[in-house]
């Protein structure tokens, strides 16, 4: 059999062949490339429109952004130097750079306190943003606000240390009654800390901003990016007490205050933050005693403060909504009361659901402290369009300085969008 | 053998208002009234001290005043002799105006951007994240000022329209793009029915929706004899027919003609003029707002699961009545809330509008109005209140439509 077989075929192949590679369409960057942008022919259609766009942004924007000067002092400079050719006059960042940063006004010798400040404050926010840093590192983070304050504004550093002092009698009056009762705990402590305060405020002599180691700086003094970077961190980290307060009341079976944090919430979301800016400048002097002067800044801040307390409230009532109802009643159960229950179960819960939200109204609060250029404080927008393009030299540099202080927003809001966003993977301990 | 008795009924001792949770939030809620009361009293009289030491009164009369300034872009009679209550007025409508502008051009932009986003183009999609990434993360502000510039530094003066060799020419003889704003072709009617041309848009508006109904009425009769008999009629060209008719039939009637808009001497007359500060405003909040929109359009439609597209699918429906029927209720559900807040951030930052010299009505009436007449507390007042009664009624309309497209559960 064998044989007559072997005579009727010709040819029999004894080692397998290797495979062929796969057609040019299906492999590597063409397959990539047919599946993903030219897959049919709407696609393709997109594709060639989006390549279009990226065209027409690009050839716009690299030569002007490769042709930059950086070095000459005025515009006029700048278009000598190019020569009718397209480029950018970026001499006005370098040139105005101080300006952009510090403001016009903040003395120019006294630079490394607001960067010595900056620099601490990643210190003092580390622990707070990365859990796994040691616990120990938040005693920096508390007394972090009163340095900064001194490092800021300069003067007296009694100041600062009788408000830390004023907030250490008050922590310390709560660990002692607060146990037995929270509402003897917290009331003591606010009292205590008031207590403080107003016995300090007499112990500081008149004078003693005068001749103190660091110079004073009035507000009215502080400027550009650092005038932006301030109003964020003070009034987001203001406001998230106030908000949780809020937002607590707002769940409150007692009408009253839950009536009393509704209305407060409703109006504060209801009108533009610029009306409260009006509020302010124009009309929140007339509510203070009438011989006080509180400066424009601690005005802003007030104000700020309440209109992102009220959108907190909102983001952590909606984390509060979201705890099911058994963690209340399992609370309740185990005996503890009011203050124990929200501080041990109800809290952690709800605020872990709630950060995105909170960091949210964080990146859209610090982007609107640009709006109080519109009430003449000189922040980064404010030092552009006023100071800046006023100035004979660089009457007309537009793009530079709006793109600059368009950069500068979008590294610092979209690096806290990435946390949040790293944040949320982190604490997502569901089974997905 | 013991006997339970009640606990003897002790007398009322006063730390049972703080230990007795029957009268703890009694005690907490006095407490409460009495510092809200003490620091209304506080600011009160601090307001009126303060009010009296300036010499100043809170009264309204300053509204009937004659304003003393000009507003350009204005939708009602408006000159510097009229009072303040109606430079007001104007800036209201103004505000109106630019924000229910940006609200529909904003939804248009973040649906289509959203929509891209998913798109299986990997270019088109990346380049929407792009556009999100640098929208959102960009204060609003900067972006309004940024277009405001695009529109007065880049755009040519009319004065480039003007010679045989002129740097700049209107779009198909019919828009102008300057820097002083861009003009269109005005509608107008050569035998309108009335005699204003306010009632006449008004009749047009009127035959519109006439047609929605009639539209809607066919739509009715459609159902009704599809679940007759199983057949739908076909109803597309019914349905184009009850739009377009009566709407051709009225600009026909009334004589529609198009004014275009001319250079006369050193400006454009004729046509509409859309200034420049409408403009900037307008197209930097829609923008803005469209990179939000575009982030809630994306979550809306991933939060319908694969499983209800295969679903309808494999019960037989064609994918277009799959978008209309199961994907689109379903993702709006989850689109419509956070699209109302966003209208809401339209309409509040459209006071900023301050900033590029826009009569809206924190320039008008917080703006130039205060200034003129000192009147601090009452303009700002009145400020809030309008912004409080928008929001308020839009977040009111919006919530009605949003309980008609709500699960209903059990």
């Amino acid at each position: 059999m064998s044989d007559t077989h072997a005579h009727s075929i010709a040819f029999v192949r004894e080692t397998e062949i290797p495979p062929a590679p796969p057609p040019a369409g299906e492999t590597g960057p063409v397959k990539w490339l047919r599946e993903n942008l030219f897959s049919n022919a709407v696609n393709s259609a997109l594709t060639i429109a989006a390549l279009l766009v990226i065209y027409l942004l690009l050839s716009k924007t690299l030569p002007w952004l490769l042709n930059g000067v950086w070095t000459t002092s005025s515009l006029a400079e700048c278009r000598e130097v190019l020569q009718g050719k397209t480029g950018a006059c970026f001499s006005v960042l370098t040139e105005r750079w101080n300006q952009l940063l510090y403001g016009f006004k903040y003395p120019s010798d006294q630079y490394w306190r607001p960067n010595l400040a900056l620099v601490l404050l990643l210190f003092a926010i580390a622990p707070v943003l990365f859990f796994d840093l040691p616990r120990k590192l938040l005693a920096f983070t508390a007394v972090y606000p009163f340095l900064a304050f001194w490092l800021i504004w300069g003067g007296t550093i009694l100041a600062p240390i009788v408000a830390l002092v004023g907030f250490v009698a008050g922590a310390f009056v709560f660990q002692t009654y607060g146990k037995s009762s929270f509402a003897v705990g917290f009331f003591g402590a606010i009292a205590a800390a008031f207590a403080v305060w107003i016995i300090g405020g007499m112990l500081i002599p008149d004078g003693a901003s005068d001749n103190a180691m660091l110079q004073a700086v009035p507000s009215r003094d502080l400027g550009g990016f650092m005038l932006n970077l301030m109003l964020g961190v003070t009034c987001v980290s203001l406001s998230l007490p106030l908000g949780i307060a809020l937002a607590l009341g707002r769940q409150s079976d007692m009408p009253l205050i839950k009536w009393i944090c509704v209305v407060f919430i409703e109006f504060v979301r209801g009108v533009p933050l610029i009306t409260l800016l009006f509020v302010a400048s124009v009309m929140l002097a007339y509510f203070f005693p009438p011989e006080s002067t509180v400066d424009l800044f601690l005005r802003v801040v007030i104000m700020i403060t309440m209109f992102s307390a009220a959108y907190i409230a909102e983001v952590i009532r909606g984390g509060l909504a979201a705890l099911p109802k058994g963690q209340y009643e399992a609370a309740d159960s185990l005996g503890l009361d009011y203050p124990q229950a929200m501080r041990l179960i109800i809290l952690p819960q709800a605020l872990k659901i709630s950060i995105p939200g909170i960091v949210n109204v964080a990146v859209g609060l610090f982007k609107d402290t640009t709006l109080v250029s519109v009430i003449s404080m000189f922040d980064l927008v404010g030092m552009i369009r006023g100071p800046i393009l006023a100035s004979t030299e660089w009457n007309g540099v537009y793009w530079e300085l709006l793109g600059f202080a368009a950069l500068l927003f979008f590294v610092v809001c979209y690096g806290i969008s990435q946390y949040s966003q790293w944040l949320e993977r982190r604490l997502a301990t569901d089974h997905r | 053998m013991s006997t339970l008795t009640d606990p003897p009924n002790e007398g009322f001792r006063l730390s049972m208002l703080i230990n007795d949770t029957r009268y703890r939030s009694l005690t907490f809620q006095v407490i409460a009234a009495i510092v809200l009361a003490l620091c209304i009293w506080y600011l009160g009289n601090n307001l009126i001290q303060n009010l009296r030491a300036a010499g100043l009164n809170i009264s309204y009369t300053f509204l009937g005043d004659p304003a003393g300034y000009d507003i350009n872009q204005r939708l009602v009679e408006y000159d510097s002799q009229s009072s303040h209550a109606k430079a007001a007025l104007v800036g209201l409508l103004n505000t109106l105006l630019v924000a229910f502008l940006a609200c529909i051009t904003a939804t248009v932009f973040g649906v289509v951007a959203g929509v891209l986003r998913l798109s299986n183009n990997w270019l088109v999609s990346k380049l929407m994240a792009v556009y999100v990434e640098i929208f959102r993360n960009i204060p609003v502000l900067i972006w309004i000022i940024i277009i405001f510039t695009i529109m007065t530094a880049v755009l040519p003066g009319p004065r480039a329209f003007r010679g045989d060799n002129a740097t700049a020419s209107m779009v198909l003889d019919a828009f102008a793009f300057t820097n002083r704003g861009i003009y269109v072709p005005m509608p107008w009617f050569e035998n309108g029915l009335f005699a204003s041309t306010a009632m006449n848009w008004l009749l047009v508006l009127g035959g519109f929706a006439g047609s929605w109904i009639a539209a809607h009425q066919i739509n009715v009769w459609a159902n009704a004899k599809q679940e007759a008999t199983g057949v739908r009629p076909k109803t597309t060209a019914m349905i184009l027919a009850a739009w377009l008719v009566p709407f051709l039939a009225l600009m026909l009637i009334m004589g529609l003609t198009w004014e275009y808009p001319e250079l006369k001497g050193f400006n454009f007359s004729g046509g509409i003029k859309v200034g420049g500060p409408l403009i900037a405003l307008w197209f930097a909040l829609s923008i803005y707002t469209g990179a939000f929109i575009a982030e809630n359009v994306r979550a809306g439609i991933q939060a319908v699961s694969k499983g209800q597209t295969e679903a309808a699918s494999a019960l037989g429906l064609r994918p277009r009545r799959v978008m209309n029927l199961v994907v689109l209720p379903q993702a709006l559900r989850v689109i419509i809330p956070p699209l109302i807040s966003n209208f809401l951030n339209i309409t509040k930052n459209s006071s900023l509008a301050i900033a590029v010299g826009y009569a809206d009505i924190t320039a008008t009436l917080g703006g130039i109005t205060l200034n003129q007449t000192g009147r601090a507390i009452e303009c700002v007042l009145l400020l809030m209140l309008f912004y409080l009664t928008a929001s308020l009624t839009i977040s009111m309309v919006m919530n009605v439509y949003n309980a008609s497209v709500k699960l209903k559960e059990r």
